[in-house]
């Protein structure tokens, strides 16, 4: 289990254990974590699972492809450490990632 | 958030039909601070999934049924929302504010939320059936379904539409083969514009689909109880081994009607998802629903419609303000393509393509004058996210510069 920490727009926090191999998204949407609603389940086509990811993390979240910096690139509050959830994969490496949630889905 | 007075978070509130939207909405109300009971009724035997991968990725194998589930079982034991599967609901009593299950159990309510989805639309012909002749709506419907393709297996698909394409795609990734028989001169006919259905046929072409265009259903053939093939009005018979029939959705309206709610294309629904009766929600694509930009109603099938809508009901349940409304899209996953659409075509009255479609890389506007009403885009994240923005905005775009692929679409949007 990598312990992942999704804090909300306005401070909340949520410490959840999610399972390698699930996505950052999943842990979210499976624990019911607010703002994160992936209204395409994961198919990166919809940008409403928009994170920022701590600048500690972003080493090990791994490289945006060409379709998750698109979609990002017209997202809103977008900043350089911006992801698409979905499109981070946990593992064991990602145990402590703290990631938060953009103002536009609070 | 801050309730206002007129908001009882310890109301009772039943969901009925375990759907995406019906789960969303009890995940959404616990979201939104209500602590009242959550009774959650679906007549299938499991919880909320997803069915957008049913036809994708679940079907090529590529995610397994845990995998689907909106939420965990441990989940709704934890957030006490009580699941009724396998739960048939009977009448619902507005009088009394309860619904009869069809064991005879009345459950009680204060606000009722209707997510009773819709039903796959069968063919009311000879061999309809015939073991084989599978819709694709449900878990146990794509079970079937999965069941019946492998290498080399044929399958006839009756329908040209999202449902029958993607199917056809996994069944060419899964080493079967695939015919598609659309009554209409092109595939998604009502729902996409004619580049697009040229765009597509051709690609599945290319990978081994074939389609029987023009054509009439007259019936499926079998033997042994089993289907072996569809016969056509013009007398030729296609063989396959599983016959899928795709011809669209029925709403289930019946419940709402028997109880007098107002019903025309689904159940009747305003902008925060009530119906005729205040205290009873409809959601998801079962509703009838006001679409502000385009000044009508209508029926969306689609997970974008169903979470929009559950976020209204659960917003007026808990008196939490309204979510700003949102654009219509759908999206469709075939092959190494992506499909995305945003808004509806209505009174448009010309499109323009932009970037190259021999390419697979492509997006169609359609405008009415200088307003973007809806885009359909093709591997192209930037015209869909922008097209989308145009539709919400409501302002007048260059027709020049959108034509022009070299004119960013920040560019043409700003």
């Amino acid at each position: 289990m990598a312990k992942i920490t999704y804090i909300e727009h306005d401070g909340t926090d949520h410490v959840i254990d999610v399972k390698p191999g699930l996505t950052v998204m999943e842990g979210a949407v499976k624990n019911n974590v607010p703002g994160i609603d992936a209204d395409c389940g994961g198919a990166c086509a919809c940008a409403t699972c928009h994170v920022y990811v701590d600048d500690a993390w972003a080493g090990k979240t791994g490289e945006k492809s060409a379709m998750e910096e698109s979609m990002l690139d017209f997202a809103e509050n977008v900043e350089p450490n911006s992801r698409l959830s979905c499109q981070i994969k946990v593992t064991d490496a990602l145990d402590g990632l703290v990631v938060r949630l953009p103002e536009s889905q609070h | 958030m801050n309730a206002p007075v007129s908001a009882d978070l310890n109301a009772r509130v039943v969901i009925v039909g375990a759907g995406h939207a019906g789960g969303s909405a009890a995940a959404f109300l616990r979201q939104y601070g209500h602590t009242g009971k959550i009774v959650l009724i679906g007549d299938e035997p499991l919880l909320p999934y997803q069915r957008p991968p049913l036809s994708k990725a679940w079907l090529k194998g590529e995610a397994d049924a845990d995998s689907l589930q909106l939420k965990p079982s441990s989940w709704y034991e934890e957030a006490g929302v009580f699941l009724r599967l396998g739960g048939v609901v009977a009448s619902i009593n507005r009088g009394a504010k309860t619904v009869t299950l069809a064991s005879g159990e009345d459950i009680p309510y204060d606000h009722l939320i209707l997510a009773t989805g819709a039903r796959a639309r069968a063919l009311p012909i000879p061999g309809a059936d015939l073991s084989g002749v599978l819709a694709l709506r449900t878990a146990a419907d794509a079970e079937a379904l999965k069941g019946a393709l492998g290498p080399g297996k044929k399958l006839a698909v009756v329908g040209g539409g999202y449902v029958g394409l993607e199917a056809a795609a996994s069944t060419i990734a899964l080493g079967g083969h695939a015919t598609i028989i659309e009554r209409e001169s092109r595939v998604l006919a009502r729902v996409a514009c004619e580049t697009l259905s040229t765009f597509f046929q051709d690609y599945h072409g290319a990978r081994g689909v074939t389609f029987v265009l023009n054509a009439g259903v007259e019936g499926f053939e079998g033997s042994d109880g089993h289907v072996t093939g569809v016969r056509l009005a013009d007398g030729s018979v296609i063989a396959c081994d599983a016959a899928l029939v795709g011809v669209g959705a029925h709403p289930n309206v019946e419940l709402a009607q028997d109880a007098g709610l107002e019903c025309t294309g689904g159940i009747v629904v305003d902008i925060e998802a009530r119906t005729s009766d205040p205290h009873v929600f409809a959601i998801g694509d079962v509703t009838h629903r006001p679409l502000p930009i385009y000044e009508r109603q209508f029926r969306l099938e689609s997970v974008p419609n169903a979470l929009e809508q559950a976020k209204q009901a659960a917003a007026v349940i808990t008196g939490r303000a309204m979510p700003p409304h949102e654009i219509p899209w759908f999206w469709s996953d075939q092959y190494d393509l992506k499909l995305q659409i945003a808004g509806l075509p209505f009174d448009a009255d010309r499109q323009v393509v932009r970037g190259d479609v021999a390419a697979a890389k492509f997006a169609v506007f359609h405008l009415k004058g200088d307003l973007v009403q809806a885009v359909e885009a093709v591997n192209a994240p930037p015209e869909f996210m922008a097209g989308k923005q145009l539709i919400a905005k409501r302002t007048p775009v260059s027709i020049e510069k959108l034509a022009d692929p070299t004119i960013s679409m920040k560019e043409v949007a700003a």
